[in-house]
């Protein structure tokens, strides 16, 4: 009961400084954001006092976790959050692509370009992939560990703080809230809460790495343990600045100029080598084999893949700065470390894919292994292009171009988005308890219409970015550049459409997961010719327990 | 295996695997950037540049706000049709007091490094406002809210105690008449011979074609049109300098 009420007094606490906080705002913006913060604190304030059971209290009687069972609710909650924000972010996505192609749609101020852009990259990138990251990690820990979850109520706030950070930094965007680095918009105050949550999330992943009842932390864990490490260093340094002031939504970063832009990329190329590369590898080194009903191909090329890539990943920043004022020496180191990158990439990709022998067969039986298997190759795929793309003659032609766009597009839609469907696949009927999706039919549909709209949207961007860069380049035998920066624009409006109408398609398969998934949640199973899926015994899916047990909970 | 064999030893260990999985991650970081810290010619001299003027920071907030780097560069490389299209290629030193720097990664629309001076303050309006009716290719966001959104000065000399703080070489008097400097680089009818003394360069009038209103358009606009102006790099001094390097990028002394 004290429990409560101090918990009640805490959220009221924070709800009257948030209201105080707005109302002594320097700016709008600021506000804003105290107010939702206010309102976040009243939701937690009625949970807080309609929740508990007050006739049990009174009894005495607390209920104790299950040690017996993995925690699963964060990771269903995550689950339901991955869908939810991946449809925001491939909406906003088609809408700004369409507002390339027609910039009539923009609606100024909300609603230009400029304020949806980051909107779109933040929803996909650390909304989607970021609920998709926590959720697995919390599934893939307690099953590869043996171990409930620890801290969980830690657990909860790291995925409630964390929804928090995305609507802080969602709503802000559109309200001009942005330092402007790219994948590191959100404004300071957003970024200490985000510090905040991340730390919690380490110390609930690791403390469930050291309950463990395996004695080798497995290979997945590893990358998502990177991943959590590292983010925490690239997003601290990154965003060390000055607030205005502790009442104002503006803040002036610490670096400046060419120190500035090279802490910018180190982040942001790392932001793509461990948010969605080595988190998303682990997603891969649990779900792939689980899937394929076969261990991972070679346990050596795991350990080579994993510290290779991670030493070589952070080296690479500098290619997003090939000819700018950055000293020479710094683009050579960046543009030579990104080539060997490629290596390790591939080992990855081999790994995966290599898992899947002897049960090849699968591929034409098995739809979500086939997602599985078009994610890796599309992993293999962009990690070739974006080598290519560092090399500096490459560079001087694609950079500043849609080229880069859609090298971006192959790997977050080839790669992240195809590994995370098929992950949240896998996980529906286990988290849920069901015999199987409510229709295979349509994860088939999925994968088809996402890998067209991948193909459509790929093919347009390389076609609209070598022709933008060959035409600024070109020269003609007068002596003149031949084409004004506006004749370039309209040059690739055709390509502009082509890519919203990839897009749509990718975004239509995403619309039928969802139908699946809800059904599939709701317990139905659409009547059709079975295909194959991965076996499941919901009996053994359980933590070992050590005999006195009901002693250490 | 000697190999999988000592590496068991980590994947037994979660402190052991953090602290080697941190230390790897670490290298590539401290070997690429430190340095740009204390090499001296990451950064070289040049004549002209100074931190932005109150007016022209409140207008880079703006361009920052409405995410104006998503589409624009401000970094134009060393190549031949980049310098012919627009102009001398970027120093290092140009963006030296850009807390953050706006090089960009995407040219949707042209750089925009050296536009400052390259139209008139009418066209620019003109083209914020409905930039298809000056481009009728352009894929540009209308911005004529600008032109109807008062300035909000407040806090502006916070602003620049913060840039101080960062290191902008702001002086105490740049601070203490910041609100003034600001308002009278967009009047026409004020004495700015003070201001123009501590920002060389700086341009004094009225930008968004209301002398009447000090709104965001001038803020802008202002900006906009200081862009690249400061350095001269034309000048025999930076040209003697530029044609001593061996390589035309990269470090200049």
């Amino acid at each position: 009961m004290d429990k409560v009420v101090s918990r009640a007094g805490i959220w009221f606490g924070i709800l009257l400084l948030a209201l105080m906080g707005s109302a002594a705002a320097h700016d709008r913006p600021f506000a804003i954001h105290m107010l939702i913060v206010a309102l976040a604190a009243g939701i937690g304030l009625i949970v807080t006092v309609k929740a508990p059971d007050y006739a049990a209290l009174r009894r005495g009687l607390v209920r104790l976790p299950d040690e017996g069972r993995y925690d699963d609710d964060p990771i269903r909650w995550g689950v339901i959050a991955t869908l939810f924000w991946g449809m925001a972010g491939f909406l906003a996505g088609l809408f700004i692509a369409l507002q390339l192609a027609f910039p009539w749609l923009n609606v100024e101020p909300y609603l230009n370009f400029g304020r949806v852009r980051p909107l779109h990259t933040s929803a996909v990138i650390f909304a989607f992939g970021g609920n998709a990251l926590i959720a697995t990690s919390y599934y893939v820990v307690q099953r590869t560990c043996r171990a409930r979850l620890a801290f969980p109520q830690l657990a909860r706030f790291v995925f409630w703080g964390y929804q928090m950070f995305i609507v802080l930094a969602a709503t802000g965007y559109l309200l001009g809230v942005t330092q402007s680095k790219e994948y590191a918009e959100p404004e300071w105050y957003t970024d200490w809460w985000l510090t905040v949550v991340w730390l919690a999330y380490l110390a609930v992943f690791v403390g469930t790495i050291v309950k463990r009842s395996e004695p080798h932390i497995y290979v997945a864990n590893w990358f998502y343990l990177a991943f959590i490490v590292t983010v925490a260093m690239l997003h601290v340094v990154n965003n060390l600045d000055m607030p205005v002031s502790l009442l104002g939504s503006k803040s002036y970063p610490l670096f400046a100029g060419v120190q500035g832009a090279l802490v910018q990329w180190w982040y942001g190329h790392n932001a793509v080598g461990f948010f969605l590369t080595a988190g998303f590898l682990a997603m891969m080194y649990y779900f792939v084999p689980k899937q394929a009903e076969r261990p991972v191909y070679s346990y050596r090329l795991s350990i080579i893949h994993f510290w290779s890539l991670i030493f070589l990943y952070i080296w690479a920043g500098p290619h997003h700065l090939h000819y700018t004022a950055l000293p020479d020496w710094a683009q050579t180191l960046g543009m030579v470390f990104s080539v060997m990158l490629w290596m390790p990439s591939w080992g990855g990709m081999i790994n995966g894919l290599m898992t899947l022998n002897g049960a090849w067969d699968k591929v034409r039986t098995d739809p979500i292994i086939r997602m599985m298997v078009m994610a890796l190759a599309f992993y293999g795929m962009s990690t070739f292009e974006g080598p290519m793309l560092s090399i500096k003659s490459v560079n001087s032609l694609s950079h500043y171009t849609d080229w880069t766009i859609g090298h971006v597009h192959s790997g977050a839609l080839g790669w992240n988005g195809m590994i995370t469907f098929a992950s949240m696949y896998y996980l529906v009927p286990r988290l849920w308890g069901r015999e199987r999706l409510y229709s295979l039919r349509m994860v088939n549909w999925h994968f088809w219409l996402a890998t067209l709209g991948i193909v459509f949207y790929a093919a347009s961007m390389w076609v609209a970015g070598i022709t933008q860069g060959l035409m600024w380049r070109e020269y003609g035998p007068d002596g003149y550049l031949v084409n004004s920066f506006a004749e370039t624009v309209a040059a690739i409006h055709p390509m502009y459409v082509a890519r919203a109408a990839g897009g749509l398609m990718y975004l239509s398969g995403a619309v039928i997961m969802v139908i699946n998934v809800w059904a599939t949640i709701l317990g139905k199973q659409r009547a059709e010719a079975p295909l194959h899926a991965a076996a499941f015994n919901p009996e053994k899916d359980r933590p070992l327990v050590p005999a006195p047990a009901a002693a250490e909970a | 295996m000697s190999m999988t064999e000592r590496h068991k030893k980590l994947e037994r260990n979660i402190t052991l695997l953090a602290v080697a999985a941190l230390v790897t991650v670490a290298i590539g970081g401290i070997v690429e950037i430190v340095p740009l810290f204390w090499i001296d010619n990451t950064v070289e001299k040049v004549e002209g540049m100074r931190p932005y003027s109150p007016l022209e920071q409140a207008g880079r907030d703006i361009y920052i706000r409405e995410g104006c780097y998503a589409c624009h560069s401000q970094m134009i490389r060393p190549f031949r049709d980049e310098v012919e299209r627009y102009g001398h290629y970027s120093l290092s030193a140009e963006s030296m007091y850009d807390h953050p720097f706006q090089w960009g990664s995407k040219r949707t629309g042209p750089d925009l490094a050296r536009v400052g001076g390259r139209y008139s303050d009418q066209w620019h309006v003109q083209h914020l406002k409905n930039p298809q009716s000056v481009v009728p290719q352009s894929v540009m966001p209308q911005y004529g809210f600008l032109a109807d959104t008062d300035l909000d000065t407040n806090y502006i000399d916070e602003k620049l105690v913060a840039l101080q703080r960062v290191g902008v070489p702001y002086t105490s008097k740049d601070i203490a008449d910041a609100l003034i400097d600001l308002k009278a680089q967009a009047d026409p009818n004020a004495d700015a011979s003070d201001l123009l003394k501590r920002y060389p360069k700086a341009q004094h009038r009225d930008f968004d074609g209301n002398p009447n209103r000090l709104t965001e358009m001038d803020a802008l606009v202002a900006y906009l049109q200081m862009l690249g102006t400061l350095v001269d790099v034309n000048a025999p001094a930076a040209q003697e300098q530029l044609a001593s390097e061996h390589e035309p990028k990269g470090e200049r002394k």
